[in-house]
């Protein structure tokens, strides 16, 4: 899959800031704090996509037609991710992390931004195999309702299989990946035992609020999108969604370095993006 | 020709692809540490996200060799290189972004990304170098580089490792001056004595 260049479609970063804003007060989306480089990236590719030419013919479009806007919505804010992303995460996950949740009597997980959910399989799986998926339960969060319809689903393509099984392996998982899916066709469908724990829910990390208390959470790749003073927020509501000595698992390429709560978090493992909450 | 000396950069973005150690290592190794101008480069490389590349290239350069962070500010004295398996974006604020968006002609990191986010960054401000490569990444986003009155460069592909890239990138009027890896060596090393 590729996506388009910016060449045909001429707008400053100014210019799209304003269109974000006039989309934050017509709807309420706001994504106006994020990262403005691969926003303007997105708006462009859903510009090149619906074949529309310039900002105020797009903002007309969607005014005028709800369904376009809902397409838009959900374009501008997917996220794509794989299974055992970073399998040297995942290794060091099992090996930091697990037995610690296993003092826990109910293990409380929170993949925030969960995208398709591979991640969250992911997760499921490495809580199988440490027998602790039984008393865990897994709430899988993200802003982008049809993303979260994909991951409820479990259905996934197989043609990623074989480079999921390689990051499986990697990670230290202890089976092998396909005891944990049925192939069809071209497509591979997880086991129904590993989604007993999970609940699906659209959040939306701009503007909702803790609704839980997690042992656990993890929000990978997600950050990167937000400008700091977003990151800022989202790491304060993740601080106030942990217990004492709970986890909070970055992507590889996030830190708490421009956040208050840089002191309020040990590292588990640095390299990892891994800490614990110790205030 | 056209040539560039009415630019002042203020940003050096490098795009290779395969055979790009050697050509990166000839055109930057000898460059000094007080060079003016940042130079930022994405480098296509496997997913594995161990620092080879980086460990590498600083064992060959004067210059610090860093990988490009989240959210870090852009500053001179640096050759920064596109983390594997992340976009590299750069805000108008000259602070990096990353992104694990879709790849872009079956690269993450993408040139053309890079490139084009740095155009509007830095406008006529802006060297583009392309480098050696068998892929068509690089070439839209210099387009962009030379269309927003940056500077644009590939390597002459009759002297290229793997002439495809810079060829393309020829191919679509998005090159002002192609040049040999000592021609683009010399041009550095102009840029340093004019500072």
């Amino acid at each position: 899959m590729s996506l388009p260049t910016s060449q045909s479609y001429q707008f400053s970063q100014e210019e799209s800031r304003l269109f974000l804003d006039s989309i934050k007060f017509m709807y309420g989306y706001d994504f106006t704090e994020y990262a403005e480089a691969s926003v303007k990236r997105r708006i462009i590719n859903f510009m090149h996509v619906h074949k529309i030419e310039t900002l105020q013919e797009l903002s007309k479009l969607l005014l005028k037609e709800e369904s376009m806007f809902e397409i838009f919505i959900q374009e501008l804010s997917v996220t794509v991710t794989e299974m055992f992303r970073d399998p040297s995460f995942y290794k060091s996950l099992r090996e930091n992390v697990m037995s610690r949740l296993a003092t826990y009597p109910v293990i409380k997980v929170w993949v925030a931004g969960c995208a398709t959910g591979e991640e969250v399989y992911s997760i499921a799986i490495l809580l199988k195999e440490e027998g602790l998926l039984e008393r865990s339960i897994i709430y899988a969060t993200d802003i982008n309702q049809k993303s979260i319809s994909i991951a409820k689903e479990g259905l996934y393509a197989v043609d990623n299989m074989k480079s999921y099984t390689s990051n499986y392996n990697e990670a230290g998982g202890k089976k092998s990946l396909s005891e944990y899916y049925i192939s069809k066709y071209n497509a591979v469908l997880f086991d129904k035992s590993l989604r007993q724990n999970i609940v699906f829910s659209p959040h939306n990390l701009t503007v909702d609020k803790s609704f839980n208390e997690f042992q656990l959470v993890i929000c990978r790749n997600v950050l990167i999108y937000f400008n700091q003073e977003l990151q800022n927020k989202v790491i304060n509501l993740f601080h106030d969604s942990l217990c004492s000595f709970g986890f909070l698992a970055l992507g590889n390429k996030e830190s708490l370095l421009f956040t208050d709560k840089k002191k309020d978090f040990e590292d588990i493992d640095k390299k990892e993006r891994i800490f614990m909450k110790i205030q | 020709m056209e040539t560039a000396s009415d630019n002042s950069f203020l940003a050096i973005a490098i795009g290779v692809s395969a055979g790009g150690l050697h050509a990166l290592i000839h055109i930057l190794s000898e460059l000094s540490a007080d060079f003016p101008i940042p130079i930022i480069v994405v480098q296509h490389r496997g997913k594995d996200y161990k620092d080879l590349l980086e460990q590498v290239l600083q064992s060959k350069c004067l210059l610090h060799i860093k990988q490009a962070d989240e959210k870090e500010q852009i500053e001179k004295g640096y050759i920064y290189i596109a983390p594997a398996n992340y976009h590299l974006l750069i805000e108008m604020n000259k602070t990096f972004s990353l992104t694990s968006d879709v790849y872009v002609k079956y690269s993450r990191p993408s040139i053309d990304l890079l490139f084009e986010t740095a155009a509007e960054a830095y406008k006529r401000n802006l060297l583009g170098i392309l480098l050696t490569g068998a892929s068509s990444d690089g070439a839209e986003g210099l387009l962009e580089i030379k269309r927003q009155g940056g500077y644009t460069i590939a390597q002459d592909p009759k002297t290229a490792e793997y002439p495809y890239m810079p060829q393309a990138a020829i191919a679509i009027g998005a090159v002002q001056n192609i040049l040999t890896l000592d021609e683009i060596k010399s041009y550095l090393e102009e840029i340093y004595e004019r500072r």
